[in-house]
Order: structure tokens, then sequence, then C-alpha cells
């Protein structure tokens, strides 16, 4: 159980608040956090229905629960090699806020595996240095580092923005050639 | 705080005098005309009633000399809501035996404040 | 305030069309009471609202209509032509100012005052029939007007006030008029007990008291007086300033009640009708029946509850089904336990099957309760031929049936502009002035004819007119003209009729402002695809034309074709759908050694691999025996490949954009019995798609 200072490995029991809360997941070696009040929920991968002419990081769709939820692959997302889905997979269900911020959309994520909550105060979150050609800065809240491990802290809004499909699709990519 | 009648045909109205009166901590039953608001009178017993006078079926007036033959509203506060400041209006109200009237349009407050001075 | 403000909204619009329809009914020289009753009473309640809410232009503009309703209906006014007109273009004018009020937008100031001096005109007689009644903003309230307000009174007030016996039997109560004056400064109160009766002889209804009440302070008479303003005919009031000087006189105006029992209504042009009104008006609107207003979200919220209802009835189908050919392909059929299990499967499929009943039976209940009657719309239509017909100087007469067939209500709020324009046109382009129809050898009144009728799971509205029907030389022409056609392509006269459906398409030398500039029959089909419809023609030149608009009874299902791509499954609307075959490789052509055709009877249709449309590798070079698809995409039919045909089915329709985006190809999704989703086709973007692809050769020539 958490107080006032900032513990590093606390697992979500009941704690009064979760702000400053980040649920962390495994792509390949490297760990990434989402801020666990925008988690919904956790599943096992299932099958989706694929979307026609989407981009290859949009995997299709899933029905959560009788509402029709979108799901990303964060490695191709990322540039990431991919690998194949296994029984350990797992989707991360988040609410997403729109681009205009007034609407909020569900949408899915597939990842490795998910790992930990953590703590991760203000304070403890650095601006990342630049890392080329990995990741979209935007995508990035920053970094963190617990238990000599570093986490990068994904800014969920505009990592799940579906505007750059909409500029895809405007400059004719969108399109799969054959 | 007490149970009132509100009878209008106008459901914009009727929703208007609702929401206040409910504000002010009071029970609101609505009628949409003077055959409904005489049926719910007589199946239920309330304070005071606020009425329009032109509804269809049966109007303010009438509902107010019908009330007032019942044995459990013959004192009861019963005002009406005319929308002219004309003296005929209101003299047709008070003959049917309406103790008082309210000028439309009125603010929430004006309201709210006859009403109180109309419950005691 | 505001949160009031849409109800008001919508009950003043719904009142605008009471007022217009009844308007149009009323007979001119002895009005009916009823009819202008109504109309007045619709009024009355604009205005109120209007000034409840702050629209006092509104209520400004009403309160003159109001007054011209009130003298016709108390008979000091006639009902003369003129001034039926003037109303009906009133109401025009009202429902302007609602809408910019609602809209928060601005008004033609010049249009209504205008339209206000018109109406002020007939009032002040610029016809015969002279005002009798007076005009309510000439009374001011009797309390200010007698008693001069002094300020003086200047220590306080003496008020003798002796309440007739009856002042109680209002539910009037002296104890509340002294708690109000007490409030306006310091009281001291004299009972005169002289009228008391004994106890025995005491009516306990009645009042014996009087008072005479001292109060000090800086109050104002007329506060005073606003205090016993319900009662002033029950009591005798005097109110003499402290100081002794002028007593002022009784305010009261009306002839003070004697007797306890209430007296009738003094002579005032009360509304007669109304006490007595009992009697309902017309039958148009079936809205009068008992009903109970509930906000669509709710209903909404509850179709949403029943589509899910009808997926997990439909998985539990699927599962049964599953499990009656486990058990049919088990061992242990045989014995006791084999009964048992047979017994239970019975059972269990029964239930099962009732399930689906009750499901679909509550779905069917569930969507008539958004389903509405089409006369909503239809009723717009008499004003319209009424008001065109004489501005083309056409004589016209407008037949309409079926308008107690239901559509869903937000179908039916946007059928209503494909619909007028379709009318407009009719009336415009087809129906022929007197003098042409006459050298026709047709009747010199055109007809124009509404019908609405159910057909399968859809709503049918023909709109027919006896006109000069469509000349397809200039629709060809002009189709060949804009490129929608090639000159040498071979086509039926239904299909060059439907070229006007094409868009950019206007065939009229001058676009009259009647039909519109620039809404073309393009923007009502659109309009009318947007509602998961069709919209399509007929025409014979001479004779006339029918056009004939298929609307979905329901937006929240549809009934779904399914067929395989890849290996997924899709939905296509079976509205879309014209015909299934199968590909007999002699009918395939290629043109410009690129797009495929496929020679369907008369004509030739564009193949479209639905493979190649979702970016999958297409393998069949060959398509001979292939499944394919005939959809309708804007009048014309183009041929969708698919790998395999499945069954038909009713889907509930779920929204792809919501949590996703909008895709071109797909116009929603839905969840199939085995909870997969399946995504729902637009066959309209297919085309799209299809068409892009072949234009940038990204598709296999």
């Amino acid at each position: 159980m958490s107080t006032e200072a900032p513990a590093n490995n606390d697992i979500i029991t009941g704690d009064k608040s979760h702000e400053d809360q980040y649920l962390t997941f495994l792509l390949g070696e490297e760990e990434y956090g989402v801020d666990i009040l925008r988690v919904q929920e956790i599943r096992g991968w299932d099958s989706v229905t694929t979307i026609p002419n989407a981009p290859p990081f949009i995997k299709g769709v899933i029905n959560l629960r009788g509402t029709i939820v979108s799901i990303l692959d964060l490695r191709e997302r990322f540039g990431i090699e991919s690998v194949e889905y296994n029984d350990l997979t797992v989707v991360v269900v988040l609410r997403v806020k729109s681009d205009e911020g007034d609407k909020e959309r569900i949408m899915g994520v597939v990842v490795d595996a998910v790992s930990e909550v953590y703590h991760i105060g203000e304070n403890d979150l650095k601006d990342a240095p630049d890392l080329g050609y990995a990741i979209n800065m935007n995508y990035m809240k920053g970094m963190a580092t617990i238990d000599d491990k570093m986490v990068i802290v994904l800014d969920i809004d505009h990592l799940m923005s579906l505007k750059d499909i909409d500029e895809l699709e405007k400059s004719g990519q969108g399109l799969i050639e054959e | 705080m007490a149970r009132i009648l509100v009878v209008d045909d106008s459901a914009s109205m009727r929703q208007m005098v609702s929401f206040t009166l409910k504000g002010d901590g009071h029970d609101v039953v609505e009628a949409g005309d003077g055959v409904e608001a005489l049926a719910c009178a007589k199946a239920d017993s309330f304070n005071a009633v606020i009425t329009d006078v032109n509804m269809p079926n049966m109007d303010g007036i009438t509902l107010t000399k019908e009330l007032r033959g019942l044995p459990n509203y013959r004192f009861i506060p019963i005002l009406t809501l005319t929308t002219e400041a004309s003296t005929e209006k209101k003299m047709a109200g008070k003959a049917a035996g309406a103790t008082g009237w309210l000028v439309k349009p009125f603010n929430p407050d004006q309201l709210l404040a006859t009403v109180k001075k109309v419950l005691g | 305030m505001s949160q009031f403000h849409e109800a008001f909204f919508e009950e003043s619009f719904e009142g605008l069309e009471i007022m217009e329809s009844e308007l149009l009914d009323l007979d001119i020289g002895e009005g009916d009471v009823e009819i202008i009753n109504t109309i007045f009473r619709a009024a009355h309640s604009i205005k109120g609202g209007a000034g409840t809410f702050g629209f006092m232009n509104v209520s400004e503009f009403t309160h003159v209509m109001e007054t011209l309703l009130d003298e016709m209906r108390d008979g000091s006014r006639d009902v003369t032509q003129f001034a039926v007109d003037s109303l009906l273009q009133s109401v025009d004018v009202l429902r302007t100012m609602l809408e910019a009020a609602r809209d928060k937008a601005d008004v033609d100031e010049e249009m209504v005052a205008s339209r206000y001096a018109v109406l002020e005109g007939i009032l002040k007689g610029e016809e015969a029939g002279a005002a009798a009644a007076p005009v309510a903003t000439a009374a001011t309230p009797e309390i200010e007007a007698s008693a001069p307000a002094s300020a003086g009174g200047a220590s306080g007030w003496v008020i003798d006030f002796a309440p007739h016996p009856d002042l109680l039997m209002a539910g009037n109560d002296p104890v509340r008029m002294f708690r109000a004056l007490s409030e306006l400064g310091e009281l001291s109160v004299d009972v005169d007990l002289e009228k008391l009766q004994p106890l025995t002889e005491l009516t306990p209804e009645d009042l014996y008291l009087a008072w005479t009440i001292t109060l000090t302070g800086d109050a104002a008479q007329a506060d005073i007086q606003e205090v016993f303003e319900w009662v002033e005919d029950e009591c005798d009031l005097t109110i003499t300033p402290l100081s002794g000087e002028q007593p002022v006189s009784e305010p009261v105006v009306s002839v003070p009640v004697v007797e306890p029992a209430p007296a009738p209504a003094p002579a005032a042009p009360a509304p007669k009708a109304a006490p007595a009104k009992a009697a309902k008006p017309k039958a148009k609107k079936p809205a009068e029946a008992a009903s109970i207003r509930v906000g669509i979200d709710k209903v909404d919220e509850i179709i949403n509850l029943v589509g899910e209802l009808v997926i997990t009835q439909s998985m539990l189908d699927q599962a049964g089904e599953d499990l009656e050919s486990l058990a049919e392909s088990s061992p242990s059929q045989e014995g006791e336990a084999g009964k048992a299990n047979a017994e239970i499967l019975l059972r269990l499929s029964k239930g099962l099957a009732q399930l689906e009943r009750n499901t679909r039976e509550l779905q069917e209940g569930v969507m008539r309760i958004r389903m509405l009657p089409i006369s909503f719309v239809f009723s717009r239509m008499p004003r319209l031929v009424h008001d065109l017909s004489s501005k083309l100087s056409k004589q016209i007469e407008l037949v309409v049936s079926g308008e107690e067939t239901e559509l869903d209500k937000t179908v039916m709020e946007n059928i209503g502009d494909p619909m007028v324009h379709l009318v407009r046109n009719a009336l415009d382009h087809g129906i022929e002035t007197p003098d042409i129809r006459a050298a026709a050898g047709k009747p010199e009144t055109g007809t124009l004819n509404l019908n609405a009728f159910h057909q399968g799971g859809n709503i049918v509205i023909e709109i027919k007119d006896d006109g000069a029907g469509i000349n397809k030389e200039k629709v060809l022409a002009k189709a060949v003209e804009k490129g929608v056609v090639a000159p040498d392509d071979v086509l039926t006269d239904d299909e060059i009729n439907n070229l006007i459906f094409a868009p950019g398409f206007s065939t009229a030398d001058v676009v009259s402002d009647v039909s519109g500039r620039g809404v073309g029959m393009d923007v009502v089909k659109t309009s009318i695809t947007s509602l998961g419809g069709s919209v399509s023609v007929t025409s014979e030149e001479g004779k006339g034309s029918v056009f004939t608009i298929r609307l979905p009874l329901t937006l929240a299902i549809l009934d779904g074709q399914l067929v395989t791509v890849g290996n997924e499954s899709y939905v296509i609307p079976l509205i879309t759908i014209i015909e299934s075959l199968q590909v007999d490789r002699q009918n395939i052509n290629q043109v410009a050694g690129k797009a495929e055709v496929y020679k369907l009877r008369e004509h030739y249709i564009p193949i479209i691999r639905a493979r190649e449309v979702f970016g999958l590798k297409d393998d069949k070079r060959d398509l001979h025996e292939s499944l394919m698809v005939v959809v309708e995409v804007d009048g014309a039919p183009a041929g969708i490949v698919v790998d395999d045909l499945q069954g038909q089915q009713q889907v509930v329709i779920k929204s792809l954009e919501t949590n996703y985006r909008k895709v071109e190809t797909m116009s929603g999704a839905t969840i199939l019995g085995d909870g997969t989703v399946a995504l729902i086709w637009d066959v309209n973007g297919m085309v799209n798609v299809h068409r892009k692809k072949l234009n940038r050769g990204a598709v296999k020539a």
C-alpha cells in the first residue's frame, strides 16, 4: 500500500488516488507506460476482423461487448519488427481522446505482455532525448527510470490519433498497392 | 414542502414551472389540460393548484369551478396563469373560485414568491 | 431558462403546423368556431411561451395574430379570404422568426414589420368588421389607475379591512395578508368582532371578522393595494394615510360580489367555445390520442438494448445449432442416456425457437415506437401545391393515399426535403399549363398522386403526375454533353430517364426559382441513399412520370446478404442488390484492355473484383463460375465478384465510425451469431474505390 512517498513498485490495490499511476507493458526489450486512468481493460488476443485498405498498423476491429473497437499494432506503429501473436499476447483497451478533444474513442493496442503498475510522479518524468528513427516524438510524454529500468511513457492521444491515416489517404497512399 | 398540481397545455411552460417549484423543494405533478388535472386531483391530494386558462378539453376556469366542487379542494389555493393584465380574465378566474392569479410572462422568482405567499 | 427552449420551439413549430392546416381548412365567410378556436389557442400558446422565455418579438407579433383570431371567433369579424391569406403568410413569418430565435440568427426585420403592418391594417378595419373586443394592452392594472400613489402617508397608513363572509372560499386567508403587510412596516392590528355570530350559529366557512390595521413605515400605497389585489371584490377596503388627510376611496372597479355563490363570469368576451370544448380536432394529427412525450435518447437506448438482445439471441441460436450437430455426431445417442440427451436437446431447441420469436416481436414492437405515420410529411404538401399552382398558374389536384403508413422518425425527418423537391419538380416541369393540357386532349386540371405503402421491409413512396413526362431526347443529349454516358452507349428507356439523378444534371433551360437553384436531382438521390434507401423514376412522354422512393423501415437494422471475400465475412445491404448469379466466362469482355465488363442480358455492366478493391491477392484470373452480386449504384448496375455467398439475415447495424473512423468501402459493422464482427458494405464506396484504383492503374489489366 502506498502512502504519500513515491513508492516505486505499487500494484494497484485500491489506492485512493490513481493519479500518476502508469501501466507498463513490453514490446520486445522495451518497456512502455500508459496512464492507468486511460486503461479500460486488458484482454487476451483473439481474432480481429480486418478493415480493407487500412494501414498495416491497424489490425482490424473486434467486438467488445457489443461495441466495435479498432485494434492497433504498436510494433507496426513504431516500426519494430513484427512477431507472431501467441497465448501471452495481450490487448490493452484504452480510452483515447479525439483530436478535437471532445469525444472519446475506445481503441485497443496489441502488446507482447503487460508488466507492472508504477507510480511516476511529475518529477520522475524526464524529457526523452531525440531517439531519431524509432518513435515519433509526439508519441512520448517522457521517460522515467524505475529499478534501473528505462520506461518510455507514452502520450496516448497522439499515439492513437488517426489523423495520419487521413493524411495518408489524402496523399493517395492510403490504398494498398498490389 | 408542498404538493402542487401544475396544469398547462404547453409542455415547455409546464416544465419551466415544475422545474422552478421543484428547485424550491416542492413536489410537482403535471397535467396537460383540465380533464387530466381533475383526474389527478381526485386521485391524489395537493396543497395548491397552478393552472393556465386557455387549454383544450377543459379550460382553467372550468377546472377551477370543478375543483371547488370537490370537498378536499374547497379552500386550497388555486392560481390561474393569465397572459394579459386584463380585468376580465382575472375576474373570470376569481368568479370561478380561484384564489388569485399570476400574469405571464413571469420570472421564476415571482412564481416562487407568489407560491410562498399562497401556501402560508 | 434555456433548457426549456428546445421544448418550446418544438411545441411552437407543431403549433404553427396546426395553425396552417386549420387555416387551409377554414371556410370563408362563416368560419367554423371550433377551427378558429384551435388556431387561436395555438397562437396563444406560442405567445405565452415566447413572452416567458424572452422572445419578445415573437410574442408581440403573435399577439396581433391572436387579436385578429379572437375577433373572428367571437363573431365580431368575418373570415375573409384576405384575412386568411394574411394569416397564412404570417404563419410563415412567425416560423422564420422562431427559427431565427432557435438558431440565434438574424431575422429580416423589414419583412416582419411589413407583415405586422398588414395585420394591424386588417384590425383597424381596412376590411369590414369593426373590432369589438378590447385589445389587452389597453387595459392597465386597475390598481394603479385609480388611486394616486401618494408618496405621503408620511409615517404610515390606516387600513380598514372588512372582508366579505366568503373571502375564505377561494382559499384566501387574511393571515397571509397580514404577513405580507408586516413585511412592509410595523403593524398594529385591532379586530372588529361586531359581526361575529354565536358559536351555535356560525357557518364555519364564513368570515365574520374585520380589522383595522395601522401600518407605520414608508410603504407606498400601491404596495399595500397589491397585498389585497386578489380579494378586491371580496372585501371593503379603505386605505387612509396616517396623518389623516385624504381618505382614499376603494380602488375596486368590478362589481362587489354580495352572495357567497360564485357569480357567473362578468359579461366579457370570454371564449364561449372554450369551456364546452370537448370536441376533438380533426383526426389529421393522430398525435392527439393519449400519448406521452418521451425523449428520443431514451427510445434509442431501448432500441440499442434490444439490438444487443438480438445479437445475444442469435449467438444462443448458433450455439444451439452447434450443440445439435455435435450431439448428432456423438456416439452416446443410444439407450437411456441417449434418450435423455435427445429430450434435453429438444427442450433447448424449443426454448430457443420461442426466444427467437419473442426477440423478433420485441424488436418489431420497439422499432414501432420510433415509427410515425408519413402523414407528418404528407401534410406539408397541400399548402405547397396550393401555393405553387397559383404561382405557376396551373390547376393541380392533389390526391393523397396511404398517409397512415408508418416509418422511422429520423428517416421521416430527412425525407421531407427530398420529397418536397420532387413534388416541386412534378409541378414545375411535369404538369403542363391548362391550355397545353387542353390542346393535348387532357383534362385542364392535372393530378398529383402521393402514395405510400409497405413492401417487404421497406416503405415505398410514389409521387405520380399525369404531366408531360421526361423528354428522353433532351436528357440523353445532356448526359452525353456532360460526359455521364458515352455517345455510343446503348441505354434502355428506363436508364435514360434515371439519368436525371446523375450528378450535375439539370435539364431546365432556366433554373426556375420554384425548383430551386443548384439543388438538383442528384442531391435528392444522395439524401435518399444516405438513409439507406433508393429512388428511381419511370416515365412516359405525354402521359406522366412516377418517382418511386424506397426506404428501410428502420435505421438500426438491415436485411443483408452475407458473402465471403478473402477469409472474412461481409454483409451487403439487400436493398442494393438486384440479383446474384454465377459468372459465365463467355459474357466477359475487356474494355480498353483494362476494365472488365459483363454482358447481362441486354447490356454491359462493369465487373468489380472485391478482392482487388480490398487489396487482397487475387489469384483467380478466370472468373468462370465465380459468384457475382449485381448491385445498383447511382441507378446503374455493377457486378461485384465475391468468393462465396452465404445466407441472408437481418443484422443490427453498429457504428464503425464511433471508435474508429469512416471507411470508404464500408457503411458500418455488425456482430454475427458467433460473436465475430462483419463489416457492412457501402456499395457506392466500393464502386468509387474500384474506379480510383482503375484510374491509377493499380488494378491488373
